[in-house]
């Protein structure tokens, strides 16, 4: 019965979805926000990456609600999954440690390089910092007998987050509105340009990164209990 | 022949959220649960990045020589940009309440799981459950259940 | 063009509807790792490099890790199907 229903529901959204669209200007979107942004992007902001422009510049306010929500998601994982007990596990064959050491420094460039540049190419602090996370977490693979220091985590996840709003309070000091990009925004397409923005990308990824190796690592723990 | 490749997309679009949409209604494993919400939310970033697309545009990155060539909307892909990462937060947070569901009760059914913490709270009240899932249907009361929880109750 | 589009929508498809029906969880993180993959990719052909980056690094790489992170804390990140289906049963 229950299914039925279930069915029904999803026929009837599908059957939805699709006259929606139908009747939508597909292909061809009457972009009246975009083609302002798109036109005024380049002379205000001066990043090349317009979608940078948007998440830092334009919609600055909205990022600061998605790294509060993703530091709550991660604080109330942490505090779900209670007190590590810290790891056991055989350490990892010769292959993995030898890769791994290998690939840790790679991995590091990489996700600075996406965090660096990402006012100029695809890319940015979010992915950077996931990068970051991913290269902090991998040694743990290897050796789980290490552990990474939650207080360091903390501490950088705590000053890149009051960097970012440090960085937004100063554009009122200045008499502009919250997160307006700050200083001159220089050549466009050259690394320092854009004003501001390389700096508010640097301290979403550290934020990112931190939030998320430490909800890896407490993850990758044991359980308090047997199983 | 653009025009074909987003009504192509469009469609999977909405296979994806229908497809994840049906695993959340149908599954009664929670882990499963929190799989097909992932496929579900790809769907609908799919939809989004879709409403924003054209047939003749370019992705938002400005070059050098071509800087008035007509591009993409890109409101939605950083809408969709932030999505993306609040996605795998949410996820991490339900992974670590399923684990902690499985700590307490035992089990990863939902169904089960519901039967036990129904239980537990009854134990804890004090009070006879009027009805048991199990038992037969009726309104005449039941002795009290004499199933225990197994590896129940809270470890701290 | 079109039938790279047709494939990659057929392929995300069948890896969604193997997340659903595949009994054994790990096969199905991966699964899900696949349909996170098959929509980066169509993120690309749709002209959003951003998004495509976000979702591969996000959706195919961390979010498949803490999945089978938190399988193996379930205590269910096997390879045997008939060890999950006693779980599935106890």
């Amino acid at each position: 019965m229950r299914n039925i229903a279930t069915l029904l529901l999803l026929g009837g959204l599908s059957f939805l979805l699709l006259v929606i669209t139908g009747g939508l200007l597909f292909g061809n979107p009457p972009m009246l926000i975009g083609q302002g942004i798109q036109q005024a992007a380049p002379t205000e902001v001066g990043a090349a990456n317009i979608v940078t422009a948007v998440v830092l510049g334009y919609r600055g306010l909205d990022t600061l609600g998605e790294l509060s929500i993703l530091f709550a998601a991660a604080t109330a994982g942490g505090l779900v999954l209670g007190s590590t007990r810290g790891r056991s596990g055989r350490p990892g064959g010769f292959i993995l440690r030898t890769g791994v050491d290998l690939l840790f420094p790679l991995m590091l460039v990489a996700g600075l390089y996406v965090v660096m540049h990402g006012h100029l190419t695809p890319g940015g602090g979010f992915q950077g910092g996931v990068i970051l996370a991913a290269a902090f977490f991998l040694p743990l693979l290897a050796r789980p007998q290490e552990s990474l220091d939650h207080t360091w985590l903390s501490v950088i996840e705590a000053l890149a987050g009051s960097a970012f709003i440090a960085l937004g309070l100063a554009a009122l000091f200045e008499g502009r509105a919250f997160l307006t990009p700050l200083f001159d925004h220089g050549v466009l397409g050259a690394l320092v340009s854009s004003g501001s923005l390389p700096l508010l990308y640097l301290a979403v990824g550290l934020k990112v990164g931190a939030e998320l190796a430490s909800l890896l690592v407490r993850l990758s723990a044991d359980d308090e209990g047997a199983s | 022949m653009n025009w074909a490749i987003g009504l192509v997309m469009f469609v999977g679009a909405v296979g994806l959220s229908v497809i994840g949409i049906a695993g959340m209604l149908m599954s009664n494993h929670l882990f499963r649960m929190v799989l097909a919400l992932a496929v579900a939310e790809a769907g609908a970033n799919l939809l989004l990045i879709l409403a924003g697309y054209r047939w003749d545009a370019a992705a938002p990155i400005l070059l050098p020589g071509h800087s008035t060539q007509a591009m993409v909307d890109p409101v939605p892909q950083a809408m969709v940009l932030t999505a993306i990462v609040i996605g795998v937060g949410v996820q991490a947070l339900a992974l670590s309440l399923v684990i902690r569901v499985r700590q307490h009760y035992a089990t990863l059914d939902m169904r089960v799981a519901r039967q036990r913490m129904q239980d537990a709270l009854d134990q804890a009240a004090g009070v006879v459950p009027p009805r048991s899932q199990e038992g037969p249907a009726g309104e005449r009361p039941l002795p009290a259940p004499t199933r225990t929880i197994e590896a129940g109750g809270p470890h701290d | 063009m079109i039938w790279i589009a047709v494939m990659l929508v057929v392929l995300t498809l069948a890896a969604a509807l193997a997340v659903l029906l595949l009994e054994n969880l790990l096969a199905a993180v991966a699964a899900a790792s696949v349909v996170s993959l098959g929509v980066a990719v169509m993120f690309v052909i749709l002209q959003a490099p951003d998004v495509a980056m976000t979702e591969a690094v996000v959706g195919a790489g961390l979010s498949g890790l803490i999945l089978a992170l938190a399988l193996r804390r379930l205590g269910q990140a096997t390879l045997d199907i008939d060890a999950n289906e006693a779980e599935h049963d106890a």
